[in-house]
C-alpha cells in the first residue's frame, strides 16, 4: 500500500524543514562555540543567492548530474514516506548519491576527484549498516515495507538497540557532520577546499544544498522509524538524536578516512550479528 | 527581493602579506566578532565566493594567482583589498618585485587601509562592498553586463 499523500507531502515540505532544520542547527552550533550565529532562515537565504547567481557549469554533464542527483534523492525520500519498500529506498538513496560522485568526477580538477573519491569511501562506510538496519526492522516486522514497519505496535528500538547506536554511527557520515565530514562539510575548516563540492557554483550548488536538505529529513525519519509506535516519542528521540549529532559535530575535529571506513564497518559487524543473534536465540525470529 | 547582500560568502587570500591583515581577518570570524551572525562565511573556494578578501601588495609570484582566483568567482562579486599593502603596496610600494597594490592587478572595489587593519575596519569594508555587491547585481539584470561595471571601475582606478 503506497500512500500518495505521504510522497506529496515530501516532495512540498521537506525542503521547509530541512531549511529550518540547517538553521536551527547552525544557530545551536554557534551557540556551542560562544558565538551569537546566523538567523534562522538563513540556509534559506544562502540557497537563494546561489540561484542568483551567474551559472557556471565544468561541463554540461556535471548538470545533469547534479539534477539526476537531486530527482533520485526526491524519489528515495518520497518513496520512504509513501510508505514503499525499505530496500528499494536504500537502493535509490545509493544512486542518488553516485550521481553526486559522478559529477564531482565529470569536472578535471584534483580537488574535486580527491573529493569524489573520499565519498565513496563514505558510501562504502555507510551502506552496509544502512542494509543491517533495513534487515533487523524485517527480522522483527517480516516486511520491508515501510507502512508496516511504521504501523508496527511495539517499539521497534527495544528489539533493535544495538542496531539503532550503529545506525546513529553512520548518521554523522551522512549528516556530513565532524568527525567524519571526510568529503565535504559545512563548516570553515576545510582541508580540501570543498571536495565534493568544489567545483560546483551558484545554482547547481543551491540544488545540491535542497538535495541535502531531502536527504536529511528522509535520514530523520528512518530515525523515527525505531519509534514508530508513538509520534510524540518518535519527534523528541529524533530531536534529541540530532542534538546528539550536533553535540559530537562541535566537539570532534576530523579524523583520517582510514578510521572512518575501519570503524563503521567494524561497528555494523558487531551490532548488526549481536542483535539479530539475540533476536535469534530469544525466539522473536 | 534579494539574498545577495544576506549571505556573502568569502575568500581570502594571501598576496604576500606579512599575515598581520590575515590574522585580522581571521579575527572577524571568532566569537568576540562572529561575522557569521551577518551570514559571512569564509569559504576557501573561489567557486562559491561572493567576496573576494585579498591582503599584501602582489609580487611576482602571485600576480597570475590573484587574476586566476579572480577570474573563477562566479559574476556578480566584489574585491575587497584590506591592509595598506593591498591598498597601495605600503612601505614595499619603491620595491622591485611587487605589483604595489590589488588594483593594478585586478578591479577592486572597496579599499581598508591600516597596519594591520582592525577587524572593525575589515567588517565596515564588507559592509561597505555589500551594497556595492547589490548595485552590480541590480546593473546585470537591467542588462549591462557585468564586463561593461569592470571596465568602468578599471577606468575609475586609473
Amino acid at each position: 500500500m503506497i500512500s500518495i499523500v505521504g510522497a506529496v507531502a515530501f516532495i512540498l515540505i521537506a525542503p521547509l524543514i530541512g531549511g529550518l532544520i540547517a538553521g536551527v542547527d547552525r544557530k545551536i552550533s554557534a551557540h556551542m562555540q560562544g558565538r551569537v550565529g546566523p538567523p534562522i532562515l538563513q540556509p534559506f537565504y544562502d540557497v537563494g543567492k546561489l540561484f542568483e547567481k551567474e551559472k557556471t557549469v565544468a561541463n554540461d554533464s556535471q548538470r545533469f548530474y547534479v539534477i539526476s542527483y537531486f530527482v533520485f534523492m526526491i524519489f528515495a525520500g518520497a518513496l520512504f514516506f509513501a510508505g514503499g519498500d525499505l530496500l528499494l529506498v536504500i537502493f535509490a538513496l545509493t544512486l542518488a548519491q553516485i550521481f553526486l560522485v559522478l559529477g564531482a568526477y565529470s569536472a578535471n580538477s584534483p580537488y574535486s576527484h580527491i573529493g569524489a573519491e573520499r565519498e565513496l569511501i563514505q558510501i562504502m562506510a555507510y551502506e552496509p549498516m544502512v542494509i543491517i538496519a533495513a534487515v533487523g526492522m524485517y527480522v522483527v516486522t517480516k516486511s520491508f515495507n515501510v507502512g508496516t514497519i511504521a504501523s508496527y505496535p511495539q517499539p521497534l528500538v527495544l528489539f533493535l538497540p544495538a542496531i539503532f547506536i550503529g545506525f546513529i554511527y553512520i548518521l554523522t557520515i551522512k549528516l556530513r557532520k565532524s568527525p567524519f565530514d571526510i568529503s565535504t562539510s559545512h563548516h570553515a575548516h576545510q582541508e580540501i577546499v570543498k571536495g565534493v563540492t568544489t567545483e560546483f557554483s551558484g545554482p547547481t550548488l543551491g540544488l545540491i544544498e535542497v538535495t541535502h536538505w531531502y536527504e536529511t529529513v528522509f535520514l530523520l525519519g528512518f530515525v523515527y522509524l525505531f519509534f514508530a509506535f508513538s509520534p510524540l516519542i518518535g519527534i523528541i528521540a529524533v530531536a534529541l538524536v540530532y542534538l546528539l549529532e550536533l553535540l559530537i559535530d562541535n566537539a570532534s575535529a576530523r579524523v583520517k578516512w582510514q578510521l572512518v571506513m575501519r570503524s563503521s564497518w567494524l561497528i555494523a559487524a558487531i551490532v548488526g550479528v549481536v542483535n539479530l543473534a539475540v533476536l535469534y536465540f530469544m525466539g522473536v525470529v | 527581493m534579494t539574498y545577495l547582500s544576506k549571505s556573502p560568502w568569502i575568500l581570502h587570500y594571501d598576496a604576500t602579506s606579512c599575515n598581520g591583515c590575515d590574522i585580522e581577518v581571521l579575527a572577524c570570524l571568532t566569537p568576540m566578532y562572529d561575522v557569521e551572525r551577518f551570514g559571512i562565511i569564509n569559504t576557501g573556494n573561489p567557486k562559491h565566493a561572493d567576496i573576494f578578501v585579498i591582503t599584501g601588495s602582489v609580487n611576482e609570484q602571485n600576480r597570475e594567482v590573484v587574476r586566476n582566483l579572480y577570474e573563477q568567482i562566479p559574476n556578480p562579486k566584489v574585491v575587497v583589498a584590506v591592509g595598506i599593502c593591498a591598498t597601495s603596496g605600503g612601505v614595499f610600494r619603491e620595491c622591485y618585485n611587487v605589483a604595489g597594490g590589488i588594483d593594478k592587478i585586478i578591479p577592486v572595489d572597496v579599499y581598508v587601509p591600516g597596519c594591520a587593519a582592525r577587524p572593525e575596519s575589515i567588517i565596515d569594508g564588507i559592509v561597505t562592498a555589500l551594497g556595492i555587491l547589490e548595485g552590480k547585481r541590480n546593473a546585470q539584470k537591467s542588462g549591462a553586463t557585468e564586463q561593461r561595471v569592470e571596465l568602468q571601475q578599471e577606468g575609475e582606478a586609473q
